[in-house]
């Protein structure tokens, strides 16, 4: 029997398996359960908790996510060097293996805690919670959260942050958002980097990056620079201290903010309901 | 490659469901997914043996339906659908639309096999 394309859904089954018929049996007398559950439903409960732990805070938690090598660790540097005495900022950093960047880091006097996630392609609201037990929260801002690098899986999964930053670096390709929909449309603030390297590439243009982006229906806004070069980080500065005291402002409410796209856990949104709530 | 993980969190919920009813199996898994889920269905049906093994579900066949692409657009109000990665209107192309469809990973029902309470002596 074909089990690939849902065919064997019959005009005999299908009101058991796609209506109301909870607890309905089957011609064959099995019962059939209706569910209608998120399968990462388990992930984002975590994530809607890890909000909250930041939220009483009043942290903001950025989630940046790009391909290896489009320069996340360095902006960091980078970012880290700039606020210095100004916002207070902790980092989790996911790799598969080594301590490296979280050594870079700490090198700048911020505490950074290293998820070495084995084979795993991506951080999960539970990997990010762990490593919150072991970051001092005391006087922080921001909180950082280095993705693994990675277009693909690192976008399915809810940590609990607030907002999603996407790196495109100038030496990938203009037409990233087209090819990794998932991902990109998630943005909450594009970031174009290593500008830098803009006059020796003859086929990136930001503006083409950017029209990718908008066809995945995502407003996020766009901004270039280079942090080895400090080219355009005062917009990007400016970005993070906006949010830094949105986010101060929304926690004094008792209020809270999810990421872009981001499912809701309590399943207020499209059919994630679970159960009724009596 | 997180299908593996999603698999797991699939069957912990399919034996949570399972003991919830008394179950000696499951015989049927229907997901519901959509393209912009990240999901790869192929994957998924690759990664299920390995996850399932030893669990109630073991010999569970998984349906997988995908739900099409549909946005509504904020400018002109028409439905309609949409390519992953070009979620603009197709009445006006417009791209400030909202996503309608095409996003979700659901699980959507189970087929349970449920013993008969013992008759009374």
């Amino acid at each position: 029997m074909c089990d690939t394309c849902g065919c064997n859904i019959t005009p005999g089954n299908r009101h058991l398996i796609i209506g109301e018929g909870k607890l309905a049996r089957t011609e064959d007398g099995r019962t059939a359960v209706s569910v209608l559950q998120g399968l990462l439903s388990e992930n984002d409960h975590q994530a809607a908790h890890n909000r909250e732990h930041f939220d009483r805070r009043g942290i903001l938690a950025l989630n940046l996510m790009s391909s290896p090598g489009a320069g996340k660790t360095r902006l960091l540097e980078a970012t880290i060097d700039a606020l210095k005495g100004e916002l207070g900022i902790a980092v989790i950093e996911g790799d598969l293996e080594t301590e490296n960047d979280a050594e870079r880091v700490r090198a700048r006097g911020v505490p950074a805690i290293q998820i070495a996630t084995g084979s795993a392609c991506h951080l999960d609201a539970h990997m990010v919670h762990d490593a919150l037990h072991h970051l001092p929260l005391e006087g922080v801002d921001i909180v950082f959260i280095e993705n693994v690098g990675n277009l693909v899986c690192p976008a399915s999964f809810d940590l609990g942050h607030h907002r999603n930053v996407i790196l495109l670096s100038v030496v990938e390709g203009a037409d990233k958002p087209a090819k990794y929909p998932v991902m990109f449309r998630a943005a909450d603030l594009m970031l174009i980097t290593k500008t830098d390297l803009l006059p020796f590439l003859d086929d990136f243009e930001p503006a083409a990056a950017e029209r990718h982006l908008r066809a995945l229906a995502c407003e996020a806004p766009v901004l270039q620079l280079s942090a080895s070069k400090g080219l355009g980080m005062e917009a990007w500065l400016a970005w993070l201290r906006g949010e830094a005291a949105a986010q101060r402002e929304r926690a004094t409410r008792g209020e809270s903010l999810r990421p872009n796209v981001a499912p809701d856990a309590h399943g207020h949104d499209h059919g994630h309901a679970h159960h009724a709530h009596p | 490659m997180h299908e593996l993980a999603l698999c797991q969190a699939l069957l912990r919920q399919v034996e949570a469901v399972a003991a919830e009813h008394n179950a000696s199996s499951v015989s049927r898994i229907l997901l519901r997914y959509g393209p912009l889920s990240g999901v790869e269905p192929h994957l998924l049906r690759q990664a299920y043996p390995l996850a399932a093994a030893g669990t109630p579900a073991e010999g569970a066949e998984l349906v997988m339906e995908e739900s099409p692409v549909r946005v509504r657009c904020r400018t002109c109000g028409v439905e309609s659908e949409a390519a992953p990665n070009r979620l603009v209107c197709a009445e006006c192309g417009d791209w400030h639309t909202d996503l309608v469809s095409g996003d979700e990973l659901l699980l959507a029902s189970l087929e349970l096999d449920i013993p008969e309470d013992p008759a009374p002596e």
